[in-house]
């Protein structure tokens, strides 16, 4: 890592936290739906109503709960499931060095403020120029999470009386979530390349390795797509 | 300890850590991000690996069911730009309304 500038600091604008709130409202209706579903799905794979809320608390990274439980769905192992899930967030690591100017105060305060970056908080935050606002990053975030913990609970106690999920056609929800998110990622032919790869990879495997194992191999996918750029 | 508890723990720990590494390592200051091809290539990997083994997997034998019919309609409104809910609550009527016929 490179240490290239000290940001000079800016007073702290409390308006910006509303208006980081106010940005996430739309999206909060998403991510509460998305949120009710991984309740739901969560204590369908096994997960107690209080584990599935707690993984929102402290993953806060819907994506790789998704891919935890269908991990632990299909029989995986926790070491399989972990695996699959840290790959799926380890864009958190560029997205938190493009951010951190924008955190002060002491270690505790940053480490706090770093857990509330997700895609969309993130997004919201961006001021353009590679400058971030953390009240922006705050106000969408806090927004953003309560709704994720608060769905999740929702979705959990759903679980315990809808029963099985294939009745409703809910096995295709995981797939179909999967295929929103792909989606805007297919920007260019060496992302498409590496999809494609990866889903050949882990349908050869599937028959020949244990569950999970197919997810993680096919993050090789990934280095091949980038080498192509 | 269960599976899904040892999980909720594994994943949790390791996520604040990696959420946190930059902001703690850099302390307010710029940090060059550099190159990020593979990085920006797993998202599109894992997810592509999720929806195929989600679909066409069970019990590691690969079959071709109503799950299928769902993928269809959840690949045909991205394309379209549907909203979220949307395809989402398509997928799930489309996969159940098959399951059922079949």
């Amino acid at each position: 890592m490179q240490l290239l500038h000290q940001q000079p600091s800016r007073p702290r604008d409390v308006s910006e936290y509303w208006n980081g709130a106010r940005l996430a409202l739309p999206i909060a209706a998403v991510i509460g739906a998305i949120g009710t579903l991984f309740g739901y799905m969560a204590t369908t794979a096994g997960l107690t109503p209080l584990a599935a809320i707690v993984m929102s608390g402290t993953t806060f990274a819907g994506s790789a709960q998704f891919a935890a439980i269908t991990v632990l769905a299909s029989g995986g192992s926790v070491y399989t499931a972990v695996g699959s899930s840290l790959l799926m967030n380890a864009r958190f690591v560029p997205m938190g060095m493009a951010i951190s100017p924008a955190f002060r105060g002491s270690i505790w305060k940053r480490l706090l403020f770093a857990q509330l970056v997700v895609d969309e908080a993130w997004g919201i935050a961006y001021l353009g120029e590679g400058r971030f606002s953390k009240e922006r990053l705050a106000g969408s975030g806090l927004v953003l999470y309560v709704t994720h913990i608060c769905s999740t609970g929702l979705g959990a106690v759903l679980g315990k009386t809808l029963g099985n999920p294939a009745e409703w056609g809910l096995d295709a929800a995981f797939p179909a979530l999967f295929v929103i998110l792909l989606w805007p990622h297919l920007r260019n032919a060496s992302r498409i390349v590496a999809a494609l790869l990866a889903a050949t990879i882990a349908l050869t495997l599937t028959p020949v390795t244990s569950p999970g194992i197919p997810i993680l191999a096919a993050a090789v996918a990934a280095f091949v797509g980038g080498q192509r750029l | 300890m269960s599976r899904g508890w040892g999980t909720v723990i594994l994943l949790g720990v390791l996520t604040i850590l990696l959420k946190g590494a930059a902001p703690i390592l850099a302390g307010g200051r710029q940090i060059h991000v550099g190159p990020t091809a593979v990085l920006s290539h797993l998202a599109p990997a894992l997810f592509a690996a999720l929806i195929v083994t989600q679909v066409f997997a069970r019990d590691r034998v690969l079959v071709v069911d109503a799950r299928a019919a769902g993928l269809i309609v959840a690949l045909l409104g991205s394309w379209r730009r549907a909203p979220p809910l949307a395809i989402l609550v398509s997928a799930v009527a489309v996969t159940a309304a098959f399951r059922h016929l079949s």
